[in-house]
This record gives structure tokens, sequence and C-alpha cells, in this order.
């Protein structure tokens, strides 16, 4: 959770705003099935006018779902839903857009390959006598941005930007379509907290306007510092829904879950004695011009070390060096005091390395395969061609790891693109464990996942570092990392900055040596 | 993204059906079989013995595709293959012959793959250099010049027949076998479907993308030299010019028809058979009717429409609605 | 500093393929002496302006992310059709044109309705688009039929002089016209744009609120015309007409985009770079006609050898361009996200 809002008062952002008055939006008896799956069953929503309204629940809730059969994106079975006591049913993105519904789906819906200008202004871009007045679009594009505190080139392909910045244009997309009605499907996933605090100056201006803002996060901090109302859905089905103050963090967490949550989460693990854990893999001068710049690092079983940094700062770098993704040039690597070459994800393998990366849709899933195949992959990998799994080999695996990690729906027979994005997460985990990987390499493994998972997946990372495992872990939540990392290795501009160990691991000296300037702390390698 | 779930051919085997009811209306005689001199002969028979070549070319041609590949080269790798055959098989042993030819046909797989794994160049093109390239090699074999054989080891593989079934069908079949041994004994099928499905993801989980892509594409040139054999021993004879002509697209057709899709991922080897023998119970048929010979890519047209509009993903939902709003 | 770098990477392949063609033509220059003339130019631009102007419209296509393999089928059509039409059934050969160009949008227009309403793969598609075409060409006539109207001589003999017997001929000029046009389509309205988005990600178009089925019937629309208009030049260049003519002109068409520098799979290319690819292709047959020496399997080795130089050598170009593009990239990724934070 970023940091800057965990000490704020509920409910402050709220009460300023008009929250009462007509409902804008009023969606009733909203049903729909895929086969035989019911992903949303009678679901109803209210939303006012100039209010922000937090749509929550578990990964695979139907939040998205329910998203996309508001706009048409998805043909819902049943439901209507009223704009202002009209009845609208829009039955394509665009004619949502029309009807006065902007979104920004869970997936960033931008084309990577168009310049960002374009990407703020396509299909409504100024024209004379057809032609695109590419000049006029840039000022406006920047104008826009303006308002994200974003200053940057907008005539530069949006792939040329990080996630984040793609993520700030999709939503600026969407606000500046001058609806009534602004959807953003956990938009914040991927933000860092500066860039949250933005995202939620331009809601709360938005809304003031008298716009109806439905917020979909699993930052339950974000949904008090933002949120006026809150609506859960659990397993398709409306849970509760009332203000803030009818909901405090316990209740609403219960009414998400279904029960009560094991507050594993809060307390620190007894951290590890570094120099008493046997080191497994050693880093000297390992680096990559124009990538990560050389650094020291030591992997010791039963420890886990954290990478803490900006977006950009190269901690996604380090891991896919150590796994051997991306190959290092100079430097030297060490497995047991022996020496190895890490050049590449199939000789990681071999050494019993794994690797969830970050970019869990383009590097992760096989989206056609079922969920058993996509678990399988790696463990088959590391066999060979020519010793393939049994079917029933294949099916106990499976079987044992969605029970493991509880990936719902528990049918090894889906295809995983079918699973909501949390599921899809705790899939690849799988995949890796399966393996009985000596090192774990996780990439974000708590980014898009609910209060619930999030508490089984730091359980888990608990669990195999007391198992011997060793674990490298990126992540942007600090009071995440702080819980179970045994070091945490802080990176800025693409190199390691500093160490921290033992005590001195706390949010604010984190924050401390990520902002501090070039001459700091430890350890610069 | 695009999900789709696994389908059993039902479509494929029921348009099969479909044609070869067709061909029997038209031409009554078309399910009469009769054995003479220890051979099968009748125009069912016909089918599989002249489909016999596109479906060789479909088993490598559906795992190219599967690998989110396409080998535009096969219909001249035939040929040059053909022409190898054609012009050793009378003074060589039939051994040193096959070798040969099939060699070659490895060989250009080889190349096709290097250029498509190794130089990253995209695959269309990659072996559109073969496809261009490989029909001047064929004729530089043959000097432009249509070879003729009298070998009768090699005849065999055209002319001949196995316990009654003509040898190319005997070769297609075990070609067939092999193929599922090979992709589904092991777990080359998972490991093409998951690179197919997304090359990036399944590099990083480990599977040697490479080495896979260079292994599919040899293992369509193979199925190439083996289907340019077939094709020679069958005219006895290598024509350059015209020897799997246009072919490769037929064996892109079969392995679609058969539900693969271009975009990689899932296949299925027994489909893009079924697929090949579809497309030739279709050229039969029209050849049986004593329609025009112009028409027949009119009707080739019209069947391959109607065959995957009974695939469509958009049609069977239709379908769905239809009839859950009877029910 | 992203923005510049950036901007320019897209443009590498371009460039990468017009310094090929320039490295190409000057070694046909050095090798022989009365290559390097206008005239042999205006020759290229002649000869190829069929290809050119299919290649346009293939350009549309693949940058969407699809593939269009009837377009050699439109031609072999398109010119028995206006052979037909004006020879035998007495149509004035503009309204001809007119009526062809009519039928060719519909074909079009349909093949890109049945590729967006059921969702069936392009490449199926237009192979079907492809025999249906051939066949009815043949349906039409299997004899190649000359064309005597007096439009046709005139429009053969029309054409501007340029220095050293150079000729910019009626083809030429429409090729040209249509590679103009196609720029300004593809590059400058919103139209083209969305052609980028949907080769981008057709499932992030559609989110975009972007009428993605119109947009798929439109781009197949506008192939199947520049076919006909490319069977139009073809006639008049040959003037003929002849159901097989044409063959083969998909996989060349696909080369010279593909040789261009865009994508197959979609989202990325240029209209010149088709056109640098285009007049490689010429170039090639060029320096083999040259040569004159060739049988006819050397000449067709020596394309493939000459595609695969060229292929290689712009895949090398990219390769080192990519190097220290990636370092701008990352480098400025860094950037970004720190100013973004402070
Ligand atoms: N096209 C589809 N076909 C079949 N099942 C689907 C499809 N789309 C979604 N589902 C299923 O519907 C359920 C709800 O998914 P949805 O994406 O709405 O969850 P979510 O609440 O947004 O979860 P998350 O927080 O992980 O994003 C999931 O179980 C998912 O597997
Ligand atoms: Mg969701």
């Amino acid at each position: 959770m970023a940091a800057p809002h965990a000490d704020q008062p509920s409910a402050a952002a709220g009460s300023a705003r008009p929250a009462s008055g007509a409902p804008l939006l009023e969606l009733t008896g909203f049903s729909k099935s895929f086969g035989p799956f019911t992903a949303l069953d009678a679901v109803s929503l209210t939303l006012r006018a100039g209010e922000i309204h937090a749509l929550l629940g578990e990964n695979g809730a139907g939040k998205s779902t329910l998203i996309k059969t508001m706009t048409g994106v998805v043909q819902r079975d049943a439901g209507v839903m009223r704009l202002e006591g009209v009845p609208v049913m829009p039955r394509s993105a665009g004619e949502a857009t029309a009807a006065g519904l902007a979104t920004v789906y869970q997936e960033v819906n931008l084309a990577p390959n168009l310049t960002v200008a374009q990407n703020l202004f396509l299909g409504r871009q100024p024209t004379f006598l057809g032609i695109v007045r590419e000049r006029e679009m840039r000022r406006r594009a920047r104008a826009v941005l303006a308002d994200f505190d974003l200053d940057i080139d907008v005539s530069a392909p949006l792939e040329s930007y990080s996630v984040a910045i793609r993520h700030i244009v999709a939503i600026a997309r969407a606000v500046d379509q001058s609806a009534r009605v602004l959807i953003l499907d956990e938009p914040t996933a991927s933000l860092d907290a500066h860039e949250v605090e933005v995202l939620f100056a331009v809601m709360r201006k938005l809304a003031a306007r008298g716009i109806g803002i439905i917020f979909v996060t699993h930052f339950l901090d974000q949904v008090y510092a933002i949120c006026d109302r809150i609506t859960v859905l659990r397993n398709g089905r409306l849970a509760g829904t009332g203000t803030i103050a009818e909901m405090p963090r316990m209740t609403l967490v219960r009414t998400m879950l279904g029960r009560e949550l094991a507050e594993a989460t809060a307390e620190r693990h007894e951290r590890a004695d570094l120099s008493a854990a046997p080191e497994l893999v050693r880093l000297e001068g390992f680096g990559k011009a124009g990538y990560v710049a050389p650094f020291d690092l030591t992997l010791r079983r039963g420890a886990v070390v954290g990478l803490a940094g900006l977006l950009g700062s190269g901690r996604t770098e380090t891991a896919r060096l150590v796994f051997g993704a991306e190959r290092a040039d100079s430097g030297s690597a060490t497995l047991d005091g022996r020496p190895v070459a890490l050049t590449g994800p199939r000789e990681a393998l071999t050494l019993g390395f794994g690797y969830c990366p970050e970019e869990r849709k383009t590097e992760g899933i096989v989206a056609d395969l079922t969920v058993r195949e996509n678990i399988v992959l790696a463990l088959q990998a590391r066999r060979g061609v020519l010793k393939p799994l049994s079917r029933a080999e294949q099916d106990e695996i499976a079987k044992r790891f969605i029970r493991l990690l509880d990936i719902r729906p528990p049918d090894p027979e889906r295809p995983i693109g079918l699973l909501s994005g949390g599921n899809q997460q705790k899939a690849l985990l799988a995949r890796w464990l399966a393996t009985q990987p000596r090192l774990l390499i996780l990439d974000e493994p708590t980014r898009g996942i609910d209060v619930g998972a999030h508490a089984e997946i730091i359980a888990l990372i608990r669990t195999l570092c007391a198992e011997g495992m060793a674990l490298l872990v990126v992540s942007s939540e600090l009071e995440e990392i702080v819980t179970y990392a045994d070091e945490v290795i802080v990176l800025r501009d693409r190199a390691h900055v500093a160490s921290l160990t033992g005590a001195a691991i706390t949010v604010p000296a984190i924050l401390a040596a990520i902002a501090e300037d070039g001459e700091a702390t430890a350890n610069a390698a | 993204m695009t999900v789709k779930l696994p389908r059993i051919g039902t479509a494929q085997i029921l348009a099969l059906a479909a044609i070869l009811a067709i061909n029997g209306f038209v031409s009554p005689q078309f399910f009469d079989i009769r054995l003479q001199d220890g051979r099968l002969f009748g125009s069912l028979i016909d089918v599989l013995n002249r489909g016999a070549p596109v479906a060789i070319l479909s088993l490598g041609m559906v795992l190219v595709i599967a690998m989110r590949g396409i080998d535009l080269s096969v219909g001249a790798v035939m040929a040059i293959c053909g022409a190898i055959a054609a012009s050793l098989a009378d003074d060589h042993s039939l051994v040193v012959t096959l070798a040969a030819a099939l060699g070659a046909g490895l060989a250009c797989g080889l190349w096709n793959g290097f250029l498509v794994a190794v130089l990253g160049i995209q695959p269309i093109v990659a072996t559109l250099i073969l496809m261009v390239a490989g029909r001047g090699i064929a004729q530089l074999i043959t000097e432009g010049r249509i070879v003729t054989f009298t070998d009768p080891g090699l005849a065999f593989l055209g002319g001949g027949s196995v316990l009654g079934v003509p040898t190319p069908v005997v070769i297609a079949l075990a070609m067939l076998a092999l193929t599922l041994i090979v992709v589904r004994g092991t777990a080359l099928g998972l490991m093409i479907e998951a690179t197919g499905g997304n090359p990036r993801a399944s590099a990083l989980a480990g599977i040697g993308t490479r080495l896979i892509t260079l292994a599919v594409y040899m293992w369509s040139g193979l199925c190439a030299a083996i289907a340019g054999v077939v094709a020679a021993a069958d005219i006895l004879g290598a024509d350059a010019n015209n020897a799997g002509l246009w072919l490769e697209l037929d064996a892109i057709l079969a392995v679609v028809i058969g539900g693969t899709s271009l975009f990689g991922g899932r296949f299925s080897v027994v489909l893009a058979v079924v697929g090949a023998l579809i497309i030739q119970a279709m050229n039969t048929g029209i050849l049986l009717s004593g329609f025009p010979p112009e028409m027949n890519l009119v009707v080739k047209a019209v069947v391959v429409l109607v065959v995957l509009l009974a695939q469509s993903p958009r049609l069977a939902s239709l379908g769905l609605i239809f009839s859950r709003r009877r029910s | 500093m992203t923005p510049a770098s950036s901007s320019v990477s897209r443009l590498v392949p371009v460039a990468a393929t017009t310094v090929v063609f320039l490295l190409g033509f000057l070694i046909c220059a050095l090798t022989f002496p009365n290559f390097a003339s206008l005239r042999v130019v205006m020759n290229l631009l002649t000869d190829n302006a069929f290809l050119g102007i299919v290649a346009v419209g293939m350009t549309f296509v693949i940058i969407s992310g699809g593939i269009d393999l009837s377009v050699g089928s439109v031609i072999g059509f398109s010119t028995i059709f206006l052979a037909l039409a004006i020879e035998r059934w007495g149509i004035p050969p503009f309204a001809a044109f007119a009526l062809l160009l009519v039928i060719c949008a519909l074909f079009g227009a349909a093949m890109g309705a049945a590729i967006e309403f059921f969702a069936l793969p392009p490449f199926i598609v237009t192979l079907a688009g492809m025999f249906l075409a051939r066949g009815t060409a043949f349906l039409l006539s299997t004899d190649s039929i000359p064309i005597t109207a007096d439009l046709y001589g005139h429009l053969s003999d029309h054409a501007i002089r340029l220095s050293g017997g150079a000729r910019l001929t009626v083809p030429a000029m429409a090729m040209l016209a249509v590679v103009a046009a196609g720029m300004v389509l593809l590059h400058l309205t919103r139209f083209g744009a969305n052609v980028y988005a949907l080769g981008g990600s057709r499932q992030s178009a559609g989110l975009m609120g972007i009428s993605v089925g119109r947009t798929t019937v439109l781009i197949y629309t506008l192939s199947s015309v520049l076919a006909g208009l490319s069977g139009i030049v073809f006639s008049l260049y040959t003037s003929s007409g002849y159901s097989l003519s044409g063959v083969g002109v998909e996989l060349d068409a696909i080369a010279a985009v593909v040789i261009g520098g865009t994508l197959l799979s979609g989202g990325y290319g240029f209209v010149f770079g088709t056109f640098v690819g285009v007049l490689i292709q010429g170039l090639i047959q060029t320096y083999i006609n040259f040569d004159g020496t060739l049988s006819s399997w050397w000449a067709k080795i020596a394309t493939g050898l000459l595609l695969f130089g060229f292929i290689g050598f712009q895949q090398f170009t990219l390769h080192m361009a990519r190097r220290p593009r990636r370092r701008a990239t990352t480098g400025s990724a860094a950037a970004n996200a720190a100013g973004a934070a402070s």
C-alpha cells in the first residue's frame, strides 16, 4: 500500500462533495453467464451525480464483467441500465462513450504503436477537410496531460513509455471524453504513490463537476481516501452496499470475503540471521550496459531479498538479469560456490531458478492453454521433450496446486485466459512451484490481487522461505516488503544504491533511500 | 486476445461426409470399390490416393502453423525432391535415391528454420525466398526438361499397393502415425502449442523455442520431400514446372479447415488430414459431376467458405442463443 | 531525448530499405554501363505500376493485421472483364472501368464483412476470394482477348516525355498518384489512424470506441478497388485481357510490403516503404533482364538469392539500429518515471 495514505483519516475526502442527489446511473438485475458458469447474478448498483463509488470484490467476483456488460463490450443476459432515468443499452464501447459512459478497462485499452496524442484522440481527432490537424492535436494532448502533471513528448509512440504512463494516458483519454459517468477498472494497480495522488486530484475535480465515478481497486486505503460509497460483489452476487461510514474496514473485508481475514499480513516475521543463512547464489559485478549498472547480490537459502525503487528504477531489469532472461555483459555468478553462466531461461531452469514476470498477459500465461497445461509448462520444459508427464501426473500436479493456492474456479481444464487476473497470477506461481525451485524470483507477485489472496501469497512467500527456498521479490508495496524481506535493496536510475538489513528495514528508511541523492547511503556496488 | 475452447472435429467430419454424399449423388458409382490385380480401385480409393500428397504436406504444415509460422515453400520443395529422386532413380539404388531426396527436403527445412528462428525473418517472407528460388533449383536439376525414370522400386511408391491399398495412402497413414507419435507421444505437442500461443511466455518458461522452430520447419521440409517423391513416383517422372504447384495453398487450407488457427496455438494433426481429404473429395466430386473444369475454383471457394462458416465461433454462439431461446 | 530517438526508430526499417535500394541501384549502374539513366528509372516505374498499385492496398491490409491473397486473381478477373465488356458487350471503356471498380468494391466489402462478422481468419477468407475471382475469370473466358478500343491506343501513347527518351507513362502516373493518395489516407486521416490502431490491437481498438467492423470492411474494399485499378493498368499495359494474368501477384505485393519494412503482424509500416519495396523487386527483375544470359531457372534462383540478400541486409541493419536504440529507450523510461514521480 502506498505510504502517503496509510495514516489518512478515512472519509476525509468524501464529505466535501454533494454526495446525495438523484441517481445518475442505475443498474438493476444485471446477470451474465459464460456457459454453465454464472459470472453475474442479478446485480444492481446506484451511482449518484458527483459521487465516487468503489466497486469492490475478490478476484473473479465479477467486477470487470459488470463493467463490460454495462458498456456493451460483453452482452448481458438480463438487466436494465438507466442514465438519468432513461434506459440506455450500448452495444459496443463506442456506443457507450457516445451515451456518456467513459471507461478505462482493466487491460489497458490503447494502441501501443500509435503516438500518445493519437491515443488520446483516436476517433475524435481534430480535422480540417478530413486531414488530421496534427499540431492542434498535440497541443490539446499536452493540455490534457498537464492536468495529470505529466509532461511527456506526445508525438512519441505510446509503447516507448512505462506501463504507468500508459495507464495515465488511458485515464486521461477517458476523462477527456466529457462523459457523465467515468468508469475506472483498477487504474491504480501499476501507479506509484505520487501518480495515485495526481489521479485522485483529477477524480475529485471531476466529481465536483457532477460526474459520477465508478472506481475498482484492491487497495482498501484508497477506498477510504477517496470514495463516498461502496458496492461489494462476491461470487457474482451483490454482497453489500453502503457509504464508507457504514462500512468500516473490518466489515468491508468480511463482506468481500464472506469470512474473517486471518490478519497474518500485519505482523512482521522473525528476520533470518543473514550471515547464518547458507549462501545459494552470489553475483559479483553483474550488470549490462544501458540496462542495469553492475551490482553485487547474494541470495541465501531461507531468506527473502526485496527490490524496492520507483517504476523504471531497474528492479524488473535486475530480476531479469538474475534469471538470464536478459543476458548480463559483465560480472560473474556462482551457485553453491561453483561458477555458473546465466545464459538464458533454459539454463536458469536447470539450475533450479524460477521467475514470475511482471507482465502476466504477455510474458506469463499462454491464454489458449488450460490451467493444467500452464501449470506443468516449466516442469515439462525442464524434463525435456522426450520425458512427457503423463496425463495422470499432470492432473495430479494441477489439482494439488489449485487446492494449495485456492485457484478459482477449481477447474484444471479451463483455458487460463478465462480466469480473472488474480487467479492467473496464482496459476503462474504454481507453474514455478511445480518445478521445486531453489531460487524463486517474483516480480510484483501481488499486483491486481485481492485482499484475501494477497494475504495468502504473503503467507506463501514466508512458508517457502521457511522451507529453505531463496527468494528475490520485486514489489512496489513497501509495507508489504518490510513484512517479509530479510534484506531490501533500493534502486534508483538503474543502479543499486542502498541495501537495508535487519532492523533498518522500515518504510521510512526505504523511502529515504529512494529519495536520497546520488552520494547517498551504503553499498553503491 | 481470442480464447477458444477446444472443439472436437464434428464440423470437419460432417463436411467430409456431406461432400462424399454429394459425390455419391452426382456419380452413383462413387462408393463402388473393386479389387483388381490385388489392388483396390474406385472413386473413394482415388480420393485417398490423390489426396495423399496434400495430406502428407499438411502433416508438416500443421506444426509450422501451430508455431505461428507458415511454409510457402513446400510446393517448390516437392519439385526439388521429386526432381532429385527422378534423376537418381535409374542409376542408383532406391536407398540412395530416397536418402538424397529426403535429405534435400530436410536441408530445405533447415534453411527455412534458420531464416525464421535464427535470423528472425517473418515466416511468410522467409519461406517465400525458397518458394521462388526452389522452383528454379528444381529446373536446374532437371535442366528444364521432364525427367522420366523406370526404376520399379521408386515407381512402387507411387503406383504400387500394399495389401490392396495404394502405396501413397499407406505412406500417408504411416506418416500420420509417426507424426502423432512424435507430437503427442512426447511433450513436443504441448511445447508447440505453448510457443505458438505465446512465444515470449514459453521462452521464459524454459522452452527451447528456437530449437523447436528449427525442428518444425525441418519436419515440414521432410514431409514436402516425401510428398514430392510420391508425386514423382506416381507419374514416373519429374516436372519441375508443375510438380507441387500451388499445393502449399492447399496444404494451408487443409490445416485451417482442420481447425488450427493461423495465429498459432492449438492444433490437430488428424483434422488437418481430414481437411486434406475434404479438399480432394471436393476436387474429385467436381471432376465426376461433369461440370466444366472452369467451375472448379468457384465451387472450391464456395465449399471452403461453407466449411469455415460451419466452424465460425460467431456462428456457433448465434446458434447457442437460438437454442437457448427455444428451450 | 525520447521523442527524437523513438519516433526516428520507427523510420529505421524504411530508411534501411531505401539505402538497400540505392545501393542496389549503384551496383547495377556499375555493372551495366547504360543502367544509370532516367529511362531505366521510368521503365522501372511503368513496368511495376500494377504491382505498386496493389501493394499500396496491401499495405493498408497488412498494417491492420490482415492479409489479402485475392488481389492477383482480382487483376486477372479485371483484365478479362474489361476485355469482354469493351470488345464484346460494347460498353464504353470509362463505363467499363467504373462498373469494374464497383464490382471490386462489393467483392472487397464482402470479404471484409466475412472476416469481421464471422470472425474468420483473413488468410482463408481472401484465399477463398482468390479462388472465386480466378474461377469467375475462367467462367468469363479462358482465351486471351486483345483490346482494340481507341482509348487504349491513346492512353498508351500518352506520356510525359522527359530527357533522354524517358517517358512518364499513364500507368506510372497512376501508380505515383495512388502512392501519394495512399500516403495521405494512411498517415494523415482518422481512417489511417484507425488502421494502425486495428493492427496494434484489435481488441483495444474496439474498447477505444473504434468501429472495428466498419474499418475492416473499408480496408478490404480499398484493397480490392486498388486491385481492380491495377487490373485496369495491367490491361492498358498489355492491351489485352486474360484470365490467367496476375497469377502470384499477391505474393509479390506481400513481399514488397514486407521488404518495405512493414511488419506482417500489423501495426507498423509506411506506404513509402512499400513503394521502395516495389522498386527493389523491379530492380531485381531489371538486373536479370539486363544480364540477359541467365536461363529461366537461374533467373528464378537469382531472384530468390537477391530477395534473401535484401531481406538479410535489412535484418542486419535493423539489428544494428536497435542496439543504440535500446539504450535510448531504457534510459528515457527511467527519466520518464523519475519525471512523473517528482
Ligand atoms: N469470456 C469469459 N468466458 C468465461 N468465463 C469468464 C469470461 N470472462 C470472465 N469470466 C469469468 O468470470 C468471473 C469474473 O471475472 P471478472 O474478470 O469479472 O473478475 P474481477 O472481479 O474483475 O476479478 P479481478 O479482480 O481479478 O480483476 C471469473 O471467474 C472469470 O473466470
Ligand atoms: Mg477485473
